[in-house]
């Protein structure tokens, strides 16, 4: 297992978790979302090809209303 | 009338640019917004929930990036680190959309601009090849330093965000307008249509709010009001107002032939 930390919040993963299969987890697969990866922008394009790893600080944001 | 909008070399028919927060839900939302016919629109980013919550009805769904221009903003932000990283996350968000609302706080009670923060996020946003929209203070040299670090649009505030206090320096904003070439635009403040018109008569390009619609009893009117006042103030500047005097010697009506007249 690997430990991340996903919005703030920590969260265990099964070993070689991709982002892609993290977004499907998290019910986010095709949302217009972004995300950071240890201060670094994830492409989407590259979600499936990269792996997690413990320590991770993660990112995912949306839009949302505001002024 | 071709009275364009330039911003960034695209032009808007509309001069009220509107924001989407504080609203009670988003079908309200999209109906003000609708009223308002607003072309520009901002949208803040904010942590996504992270399966607690699926199914969640995107703002992106109501307010199709297709149809309007985005406006992504820094709100919250109080650092130009915070800024620059916030629109990186939206210009990825946004499929590299670079129009974007720049703003950094001073403090949380005022939400006064931090201009030096400010100008510090603008170069860095401007070299990675964003088009800037400035929130700042209504200080002219400072809207000056702004345009010429490549801003493409100056937002000076006419009183503090969310206050509805109205415009409290026409003074300042007149100057900035007759200094910049950029457009200008009054952000925050505003708080009923008379204000939107007075900031459109001073010379300035366009209005952005979000409070004052929102905030408004009846928000769907109250964006309707803002989109006539718009126009209307821009009319007039256009129109060029006659000059204020003290007295007029010069009455609308005829001055000859006045009943019971002894004159002639």
């Amino acid at each position: 297992m690997i430990s991340v930390s996903i919005n703030g919040t920590a969260r265990q993963l099964a070993d070689s978790t991709s982002v892609a299969a993290l977004v499907e987890e998290m019910g986010l697969a095709g949302k217009r979302i972004a995300l950071e990866r240890n201060g670094e922008i994830v492409p989407r394009s590259s979600f499936p090809s990269q792996q997690l790893a413990d320590g991770d600080k993660l990112e995912v944001v949306i839009a949302v209303g505001g002024g | 009338m071709n009275d364009k909008l330039v911003i960034a070399g695209k032009s808007y028919n509309s001069r009220l640019l509107v924001g989407t927060g504080k609203y009670k839900d988003f079908a309200e939302t999209k109906a003000a917004v609708e009223a308002s016919g607003a072309e520009i629109i901002t949208i803040a980013i904010r942590r996504s929930n992270i399966g607690q919550n699926p199914g969640e009805p995107s703002l992106l769904e109501i307010l199709p990036p297709a149809r309007y221009t985005l406006l992504p903003n820094t709100a919250g932000c109080y650092s130009a680190e915070d800024a620059v990283r916030t629109l990186r996350l939206a210009r990825e968000l946004l499929d590299g959309h670079t129009l974007v609302k720049l703003e950094v706080l001073g403090d949380p009670q005022s939400l006064y601009p931090n201009v030096i923060e400010t100008i510090a996020a603008a170069k860095t946003l401007v070299a990675e090849g964003f088009q800037v929209m400035v929130y700042t203070s209504d200080d002219p040299i400072i809207a000056k330093q702004l345009e010429d670090i490549g801003c493409v649009a100056i937002m000076p505030l006419a009183s503090l965000i969310g206050s509805g206090m109205g415009i409290l320096n026409p003074w300042n904003l007149q100057l900035i307008t007759e200094r910049v070439q950029v457009p200008v635009i009054v952000d925050a403040g505003v708080g009923t249509a008379s204000d939107a018109a007075i900031a459109m008569e001073l010379g300035c390009a366009g209005v952005l709010m979000n409070t004052a619609i929102a905030g408004a009893q009846q928000p769907v009117l109250m964006a309707s009001a803002m989109k006539q006042a718009v126009e209307a103030g821009r009319s007039a500047f256009l129109a060029g107002r006659m000059p204020k005097k003290l007295y007029s010697a010069s009455p609308s009506s005829p001055t000859a032939g006045i009943i019971g007249s002894t004159r002639n």
